[in-house]
């Protein structure tokens, strides 16, 4: 287990205060003058070194992600946009933070914006999460009021303005490019890239877009050293990780721990166990909704970080662990997940669109058992042409989650669904039609 | 995609009141000039604020004017959000998660509950029109499964006893107190923390 004092985010739970006051006893804002002083190309050099990987999803290594903003800042002014717009079931690690760690989010606004030469930066946060927001916008005020940012920020001789603007429950825009639509008042539909966003983002000035907790990490980064953070973890996948593990364990929460954690101690110790002990447990979600399931034979050994959950045909996505066990209906899980996916689809491209809806109906059917034995490959088929036929990785974060189904739960399916082909039975259900009219949730 | 359209019946007028207007200015200075339009999604969170909780078309118009842009685009944005209600909801508006992480804890029960104090149908407003629930996607609260979401407050860890409890608070017209229902602690791992312990006990 982690030791106490690796933990960056003393206050996960809330325990001390998440004022200014009791930030800076916990050692946020000691010493920022210090760290500018060093420079540009040292900061992004440390981030660099400690091989900090985008913590919203995708897992970019952030220090190159910032070393693509212009060098000099010409015509267009530069931008920092944080990416608070959680919306993937099973994650809840943002949350914490906007609400007990704002002072770090902040900071590390702070310390972001000067290496990449913005002097605004937006924080995106969904709009459900409004009493977060709040709490958040009461801690950049202090900050005003402490000159911590705003003119001259913390001494640093840099400025910046930090806003909140507020989603409204879309969650596609957490898609950066969505993101960035959304923020210029538009439907949050995703852009084309190339062009990306460190050159033509926000207004079509360049723009560097992160994660809540990768931000929110950087300050700590560079108090111990990108060495300290590198020394954590394994080699490309280091430093920690506040994982969230939900679904049926005993003691659902969130903590913080080491990245290339067994899955199994975070499960067993952390999380209280399984609901029904291990042998109960059916499958598991390593990374949010979008991540394909890991059936149980795999979990036994499994450790969590990007590059060995890759190796697994899943992903680390945002680390929200959603444990499922033997008591509960897993083609139903997965139709639920699918029928979010149908809902959140922003509209823009028809494969996913459409595929995504499709997906959702022939799962509820398998479900029940009323689909025939050809749709299970069907279904195969419909995932495979979504998933990379799309403008944002939506088509995949749709697509991946049946496509786990498949590979690990085909026999159970296949086993509930023995139905012929609807054309030798003549039955008349229309496939191909205007599915949407028929669609009772739409 | 979710299809979205507006009520039938729309009041013809809509204009800010005094401290809309005043919101709405503060908002429009947070963006650069000439970007006004980034605006549009705070301006019609207040107008909906302001008009019972729900957005009429006179107010997207009203918007439209407010900030010089194309009134289609303000009614792309308002129909494209799903959190712009744009028919009549209650006073209480409730939203129950029923996404995969709170499905496999017992959401369905919380949709009973609702179902059974307020309304057969969701999007339905109650007998005394004070209340209406919905079922919303995932509302980021995944590890205090099952939870829902009335107006802008989260209640947590619920199951149907407790959600029945909330209902009939909320049907006196009183505000239930938010947060976890089985009084753990935000999100740490009810009695079995194992982490941050200096911390906890200092």
């Amino acid at each position: 287990m982690l030791k106490d004092q690796d933990r960056i985010f003393q206050n996960l739970y809330n325990d001390l205060g998440s004022d200014v006051n009791s930030s800076q006893k916990r050692g946020d804002w000691i010493n920022t003058k210090d760290l500018t002083d060093k420079g540009r190309d040292w900061i992004i050099n440390e981030v660099k070194d400690s091989q900090l990987r985008g913590r919203g999803g995708a897992g970019f290594p952030t220090g190159l992600k910032w070393s693509f903003a212009p060098k000099e800042v010409k015509s267009r002014p530069h931008y920092l946009v944080i990416n608070a717009d959680e919306s993937e079931p099973g994650t809840c690690k943002d949350r914490d933070i906007l609400r007990f760690e704002p002072h770090k989010l902040i900071e590390g606004c702070l310390l972001a914006s000067y290496a990449v030469q913005a002097h605004t930066c937006y924080i995106y946060i969904r709009g459900e999460y409004y009493i977060e927001g709040q709490k958040l916008q009461s801690a950049i005020d202090e900050a005003y009021e402490k000159k911590l940012i705003g003119k001259n920020a913390a001494g640093t001789g840099w400025d910046l303005d930090i806003y909140i603007h507020y989603g409204a429950g879309a969650y596609i825009c957490g898609e950066e490019t969505a993101l960035l639509e959304s923020i210029e008042g538009k439907k949050g539909q995703p852009r084309l890239k190339p062009p990306f966003p460190a050159l033509i983002g926000l207004y079509g000035c360049p723009t560097i877009i992160n994660n809540v907790e990768t931000i929110a990490v950087v300050p700590t980064i560079l108090r111990r050293g990108g060495k300290w953070f590198a020394s954590l973890g394994r080699e490309k996948n280091t430093g920690t990780k506040i994982f969230c593990i939900s679904g049926n364990v005993n003691n659902p929460c969130n903590v913080e721990e080491e990245m290339n954690i067994p899955l199994k101690e975070l499960i067993e110790i952390h999380a209280g166990g399984v609901v029904g002990g291990w042998d109960n447990l059916q499958a598991v979600i390593p990374g949010g909704s979008s991540m394909p399931l890991i059936p149980k034979e795999k979990c036994e050994t499994l450790t969590m970080d990007f590059d060995s959950l890759v190796a697994e045909k899943s992903g680390l996505g945002t680390a929200g662990i959603v444990v499922i066990n033997k008591d509960q209906d897993i083609i139903k899980c997965m139709a639920r997940i699918a029928r979010f996916y149908k809902h959140e689809s922003c509209g823009q491209c028809t494969p996913c669109r459409e595929g995504s809806g499709w997906m959702w109906r022939m799962l509820e059917r398998m479900a029940k058992g009323e689909a025939t034995k050809d749709e299970v490959d069907m279904l195969g088929d419909v995932t495979n042409q979504i998933a990379g036929h799309t403008i944002c990785a939506f088509g995949e974060g749709s697509s991946w989650p049946v496509q786990g189904l498949l590979r690990h739960f085909k026999k159970e399916i296949k086993e509930r669904n023995k139905l012929d082909p609807i054309v030798k039975e003549n039955k008349n259900i229309p496939y191909l039609v205007d599915q949407h009219l028929l669609d009772k949730n739409a | 995609m979710s299809l979205r359209s507006p009520a039938k019946d729309q009041p013809e007028k809509f204009e800010f009141d005094n401290s809309s207007l005043e919101a709405a200015n503060t908002i429009i200075s947070k963006y650069p000039k000439g970007k006004q339009q980034s605006a549009v999604m705070a301006l019609l969170y207040i107008a909906q604020k302001q008009h019972n909780n729900w957005i009429p078309l006179a107010a997207m118009k009203y918007i439209a004017k407010f900030l010089s842009m194309p009134y289609i685009k303000v009614y792309e944005v308002a129909t494209f959000y799903s959190m712009y209600n744009l028919s009549p909801v209650g006073k209480y508006f409730i939203q129950v998660c029923t996404t995969t992480p709170c499905m496999i804890r017992g959401a369905e029960k919380l949709v009973e509950a609702c179902k059974e104090k307020i309304s057969k149908n969701e999007s339905e407003l109650s007998k005394d029109k004070s209340c209406s629930w919905m079922e919303v996607e995932c509302l980021g609260a995944c590890v205090n499964a099952p939870m829902m979401q009335i107006n802008d407050e989260y209640y947590e860890d619920l199951d149907k006893e407790k959600t029945l409890k909330i209902l009939d608070t909320i049907l006196k017209d009183e505000k239930p107190i938010s947060g976890s229902y089985r009084g753990r602690v935000n999100t740490e791992p009810e009695n079995n923390r194992k982490t941050l312990m200096d911390v906890k006990n200092a």
